[in-house]
Order: C-alpha cells, then sequence, then structure tokens
C-alpha cells in the first residue's frame, strides 16, 4: 500500500520519525510514520501467537508504568507489550505512592529517572501532564492518556484494527459517536484518522460535541452530524465512546435513556450499516447506554480484537522509542 | 570507481544450483529440510535453492522468512529498525533439519541472532548454514555448511550481493572499496 508521505487533510509538523523520542500525541505523525508503526505491529502480532510469546530485544531496558488515574486495559497491555520484548516493568499508581505524601510529578520523574528507567508510560488526569514530564526525563514518555486531551496508543490501536479488518483506511468513512468533547481517544483518532486520508465525522447530541468552529479550524476536513440512523448507511467504521454518568449530572443530557434512544448502538441500528462495516469501542463500555450488549458480542464488533491489537502496537511503540541507551 | 565484480549472474545460478544438490547429499535427501531465508535477501535466495532442489530431487521443501530484528546484540550501536518484516515460517521446525539461508556471512552476528530466533520457534533435530558468500572476519565460532564461494576480503571492503527479486537488473555480486 502507498500513501502520500503527508496527507493533505491536516498539517503536518514534520519531525525525523527515525529520531521520535517520545510519544505524547499522533499530531506530529506523519502518514509514513503511522504506516511503519502499523506494519511492525504487523509483524509483532505474530510474536503473540507464539507457543512462547518472547523476544530478547529490550533485555536490560527498564519500562515504569507511572498511573496517576486508573486504568485495566491499557496498563495490563503496556506491561505485556514490555514483557514480552524481555524490558524490565515497573508500576506506580498514584494511590499508595508518595504521591498521596505530596510528592510533585516533576519529582516522581526525577525518583524514577534515578531508578533507571528507559521508557515511561504515563497516564494523568490532567491535560499536558505528559508534556512536562517529558521536560524532566532523559528517556522517553507514552503518553497512555492525559485528561481529555490525547491517547495515542488507542488510536494507533484503532487504526491498526481498521487496515486489519478493512485492509485500507484511505478513503474509509469513520463515525465516531459519543462523548466526543470530553474524549482524548476521540482527539487522537481524529489526529490519525485524518492523516490517514479517512473521512471522520462526529456524531452525538451537540452538548457532547462542542463548538463546531473550534473543531474545524484545526481539522477542516472533519464533518459534525448531530442523527446516528442516516448516518449509518454511509459508514465503514462506527467507532463508540463511553458516556459517563457525571454527563448527566453536569446538565449536558437529559437522560442516559434518551442518549441510549438516539445514538445508542443495537441491533436495528447495526443493520443500517453495510455489509463490510465495523463497530469499535475503546471500552471500558457502559453496556445498556452507549452499546446494547448485542451489538457489543455481534460478528461486526471487533471490541476484542481491538484489546489484542493493544498489545502488538504497543510492542511496536516501545522498540521504536529504543536507540541508544539515555546517558543518565 | 572503486567497485569490483566477484560473481557474476551465471556463477549465482550455479552456486545456487551447487548448493541445492549439497543439501540433497548432505541430508540423504530432502523429506525433513526446511529451508528458512534471512530478510532480505536470503528469502529469494532460499526461493531459488528450493526450486533447484525441486528441479534435482523432484520433491517440494518448505520455505519460510525470518527476521532477525527482535533478536539483534547492536540495538545500542544502531538503533531500532524502522521496519520489522514478518517471520513467518509455515511448518512446525522441531525434528527437522533447518537450513538457514543468507547472502553474506561476515562476523556471524546475524547466524547468532538467527539461532535465537530459531530455538524460540521450535527444536530443530539439526540446523545448517547455507551462503552465497563468504567473506571471513567472522566475530563468533560460527561456520557456513554451504558456501556459494569463498571471497577474502579486507573490512573496509563492503561486499553487495544484488539479486533480481530485490534489486532488479542481472545479479551480481560486487565489493567495493571503502576509504577507511
Amino acid at each position: 500500500m502507498t500513501m502520500p508521505a503527508v496527507s493533505p487533510h491536516v498539517p503536518w509538523t514534520p519531525t525525523e520519525s527515525r529520531k521520535r523520542r517520545h510519544v505524547l500525541d499522533l499530531d506530529d505523525f506523519s502518514t509514513q510514520e503511522i504506516t511503519d508503526i502499523l506494519d511492525s505491529a504487523t509483524s509483532m502480532k505474530e510474536i503473540l501467537g507464539r507457543s512462547v510469546p518472547q523476544v530478547p530485544i529490550l533485555r536490560g531496558r527498564t519500562v515504569v508504568n507511572v498511573f496517576y488515574e486508573e486504568s485495566t486495559r491499557t496498563r495490563m497491555s503496556f506491561e505485556l507489550a514490555a514483557r514480552t520484548l524481555s524490558a524490565q516493568v515497573m508500576s506506580m499508581t498514584a494511590k499508595g505512592s508518595s504521591v498521596e505524601k505530596g510528592e510533585s510529578l516533576i519529582d516522581t520523574i526525577r525518583t524514577i529517572q534515578a531508578l533507571g528507567a528507559d521508557i515511561i508510560v504515563m497516564r494523568h488526569g490532567e491535560s499536558g501532564a505528559p508534556y512536562l514530564a517529558a521536560q524532566h526525563f532523559k528517556g522517553s514518555i507514552i503518553n497512555a492518556g492525559d485528561g481529555r486531551h490525547a491517547h495515542p496508543s488507542q488510536a494507533l490501536l484503532d487504526l491498526f484494527t481498521i487496515r486489519e479488518q478493512l485492509g485500507t483506511l484511505e478513503g474509509l468513512r469513520v463515525t465516531i459517536v459519543g462523548d466526543i468533547v470530553h474524549s482524548r481517544v476521540a482527539r487522537s483518532n481524529i489526529w490519525g484518522m485524518l492523516r490517514c486520508g479517512m473521512h471522520v465525522t462526529l456524531c452525538g447530541p451537540s452538548t457532547l460535541i462542542g463548538d463546531v468552529r473550534t473543531w474545524q479550524a484545526t481539522f477542516p476536513t472533519l464533518k459534525v452530524h448531530y442523527t446516528l440512523d442516516d448516518l449509518l448507511p454511509d459508514t465503514d467504521v462506527v467507532m463508540a465512546l463511553r458516556i459517563q454518568k457525571e454527563r448527566m449530572q453536569a446538565g449536558l443530557l437529559p437522560a442516559l435513556r434518551e442518549y441510549s434512544t438516539y445514538f445508542g448502538l443495537d441491533e436495528a441500528r447495526l443493520t443500517r450499516l453495510p455489509a463490510h462495516a465495523i463497530v469499535m469501542h475503546p471500552g471500558p463500555m457502559n453496556e445498556g447506554v452507549e452499546i446494547m450488549p448485542e451489538a457489543a458480542t455481534s460478528p461486526r464488533s471487533v471490541i476484542e480484537t481491538q484489546v489484542t491489537n493493544g498489545v502488538a502496537v504497543r510492542m511496536a511503540l516501545l522498540y521504536r522509542l529504543s536507540g541508544e541507551a539515555p546517558a543518565v | 570507481m572503486n567497485e569490483r565484480q566477484i560473481m557474476t549472474a551465471d556463477e549465482v545460478r550455479r552456486a545456487i544450483a551447487r548448493i541445492a544438490h549439497e543439501i540433497g547429499e548432505r541430508n540423504g535427501g530432502v523429506g525433513q529440510v526446511v529451508l528458512v531465508g534471512i530478510y532480505r535477501r536470503g528469502i529469494p535466495l532460499a526461493k531459488r535453492i528450493a526450486a533447484a532442489i525441486s528441479h534435482i530431487e523432484g520433491s517440494t521443501v518448505a520455505i519460510g522468512a525470518l527476521d532477525i530484528a527482535l533478536y539483534r546484540d547492536d540495538l545500542e550501536l544502531r538503533g531500532p529498525s524502522t521496519h520489522i518484516q514478518h517471520t513467518n515460517i509455515p511448518v512446525d521446525i522441531t525434528g527437522k533439519i533447518v537450513v538457514l539461508v543468507d547472502d553474506v556471512l561476515y562476523t556471524g552476528r546475524t547466524i547468532r541472532a538467527a539461532l535465537d530466533a530459531l530455538t524460540d520457534l521450535g527444536r530443530p533435530e539439526r540446523i545448517q548454514l547455507a551462503v552465497l558468500v563468504d567473506r571471513g572476519h567472522r566475530e563468533l565460532p560460527i561456520r557456513a555448511d554451504f558456501v556459494g564461494k569463498n571471497v577474502p576480503t579486507a573490512i573496509s571492503e563492503d561486499v553487495a550481493v544484488r539479486l533480481n527479486e530485490v534489486d532488479g537488473g542481472d545479479d551480481a555480486v560486487m565489493i567495493h572499496r571503502g576509504d577507511a
């Protein structure tokens, strides 16, 4: 598959991809670099299928998971990816650490550096926290989710899954439905999808999409649509996002039932999709709200595949960041 | 240009035919043989040897592809590869005679990595090594079982194998004199 080096859809600030040090968002990834990572992830997936799923390449390297927010799949996925590449893995969660005694983010990063970490995988509730950490760490930072801002490894695994299932990315029509305005998954996916030449439509109640002009100031080709049913026949990939119950308390939604009625993915809505279309969800799901159990487990659903593919994609990222050992 | 040819397309063809004969002779037929090419040029070489074997022995041998990037010992020096290629060995190698195929045998480090990669995939009865060119300067106790051509070289020189499937044009093996 050949793609233009830079997609015309989003302006691109070039970085020398071989020299990439951090993965903070997808906004500084070229189409070529995304393609390289997805290609490598395909080969990484073969390793995961072996009877002894381990290769020695990162022996002697240390990956530290630093999670200020709870997470199941992302943390376990990064941990498994690092172990499969034979790296040492340490994990820190804010709960039970010196963070509770008031240790600052920068101090925590310096401490982890002094322990010999090569790569920090970081999740934080504040948008931008990994950027601050990157300024104080000599190794590499991978953003595993920061506030509402970005979740680049999730977006890459979504792109990988779409390409694996549908054979290509270029020209595919994606509908992202749900709580877009609070979603770091949506934001990173929009960068990646547009850069790979996909057509992206945001869908949901206007209170959960935010200001259209703001979106289109950054992403001129991004489309916004406030009804789902008429979009589905022209959708190749539908990605549902989690609806948090707190949004209702904040007055953004009148009722979860109302959201489900208009935007919840159920069997009837899936029949409106073209025969080849797939259903995605980054998890964790609120079954019965944004997606019904029968839709989540339907043959079109690739939700479990997304989880499996996440490990392969994260292996490709960890490997790519492992150049010369950092001079500590 | 500081370049001289050490094998022509015809010589490459004859070397491959000879290696194919020797693999059959050494192993009393090719019933248990699996050819595993190392990326990149080992793969077309393995395919050509397999074609020659099927011509000589009248039976087909399984072919696999091996990427050794994740088994290298010089990540610190050279950094990660842009692409990890797909390792694909379509048969269980346990109990088989695996013939690794590569274009140039030099320090032996690629083969060391390939041996580790193979043992992660199974326990072959025996592993043998076929190379088109052995240019010397081993850094590890490794030798080839089947050699197309032994070529004495200086460390400052560079051996380049050109194969039609990868490089286009006629097959050739060239030596470039380095400036060192």
